[in-house]
Parts: structure tokens; sequence; C-alpha cells
């Protein structure tokens, strides 16, 4: 791993890491359910910037898989719960 | 790193390229939840999640894919995969965050813009059907 590499990836891990302490302010602090649930959404696209950088930092594709499921699973959980608000129901 | 031989080792230009797209990524991404945690209103709130946060990830998934294509020596398709699943699904779950939210505090959205035609107008009479 070159040094250009090292750092770059450290920068972007940091700032990812503050992204997603911003994220749970929000996800503590919203006043309605549709901003947690945004908060959660914001959360899981961000934690998928963190594995994918990750993998780039450790060379290892195996970050990815969990990167994919995250990516499937999140957006099945923010419109279940979204439409659990929407409807007071999941699947009519 | 073991390089393979085809790409004759780790190309300085190229790793320059990734760590720019990681950093670019990662700010935008903090960006968007900045613009999550700051602004006052849940459709204003909308905004950074939805555009800013997704640009960002895109860029980590360009900085992903130009790596492992480097460090196998093979092209590497798999973040084409996520960045796809990503575009579809983030302005799906956008809107239906949109209804959500209308649905809770229908009075709490923003006007309409005056030459558009207003889908969402509440009839007078009718009242929000609030479980």
């Amino acid at each position: 791993m070159s040094t250009v590499l090292l750092a770059g990836t450290s920068i972007a891990l940091g700032l990812l890491t503050l992204a997603m302490l911003l994220c749970a302010v929000r996800l503590a602090r919203g006043p309605t359910a549709s901003d947690r649930i945004l908060a959660l959404d914001t959360l899981y696209i961000n934690s998928l910037a963190i594995l994918m950088t990750m993998g780039i930092r450790f060379a290892e594709p195996t970050f990815f898989d969990a990167a994919l499921l995250i990516a499937l699973l999140g957006f099945i959980g923010t419109v279940a719960l979204a439409k659990y608000r929407l409807r007071g129901d999941i699947i009519e | 790193m073991n390089s393979p031989a085809t790409t004759g080792g780790s190309l300085p230009l190229l790793d320059l390229l990734i760590a720019t797209l990681l950093v670019v990524g990662a700010t935008f991404a903090l960006l968007g939840s900045i613009g999550l945690a700051r602004f006052s209103d849940f459709y204003k709130r909308l905004h950074g999640p939805t555009k800013a946060t997704t640009l960002g990830v895109g860029c980590t998934l360009i900085a992903s894919g130009l790596f492992f294509t480097q460090h196998d020596g093979s092209f590497s398709a798999r973040e084409v995969l996520i960045a796809v699943l990503l575009f579809i699904t983030a302005p799906v779950s956008a809107q239906i965050l949109v209804k959500s939210a209308f649905n809770e505090n229908p009075k709490g959205r923003p006007p309409a813009p005056p030459s558009v035609r207003d889908f969402l107008k509440i009839p007078p009479e009718k009242t929000h059907p609030s479980k």
C-alpha cells in the first residue's frame, strides 16, 4: 500500500465517521419519525462508503459482499418503516 | 502489496486518483450529513442525504472499482452492481419518505410553485385520514 493511498483512506475514514456521528445526532434528536427514518437511511449509506473504503485499505474484496448486503437490506428497511408510517401496515 | 506482473507495479498516478476520489467522496457524504443534521425542516433535510451523499458514495465506488482493477489486474465490475442498486433505490426511498412526512403533517409542507398544478392540494372539506 502506497503512502498516498494510506493517507487518502485515513482521511476518508475520518470524514465518514464524522458523517455517521452527525446522522446519529439527527437520529437521537429528530422531531418526527420521518426524520429518524431518514437519519437511518443516511447512516446505512455512510456505512456502505466506510465498508468500501475499508476494502481498499486492506486490499480485501470480502468487504464488498457486506456492502452489497447492507445496500439491499437498508433500502428494504427504509421502505418498510416509511410504509408502516404511511399506512399503519407493511403488507396489505 | 503484491501487484501482478501485468500492471508492472503500483502506479503512483492511479493511486493519487483513487485517494482523491476517496477524499472527495467522503467530503460529499459529510456535507450531506451536515445538511441532515443542521437544516431546519424535514423537506430541507431531505436534500442533503438524497443528493450529496449518493454522489459521495458514487465517488467511493468509482475509487474502489479503480483500485481492484489495478490490484487484481483485471476489470472489476462488482462495484457497478452497488452503484446501480443505490442510484435506483435512493430516489424511491426519498419519495416514500416525503409521502410519509406529508401523511404525518400535511400542513407542514412548503407551498407549491405558482405556475405548477398542485397535485397534493388538500380539499378543505376532506380531513386527513389519520390513525
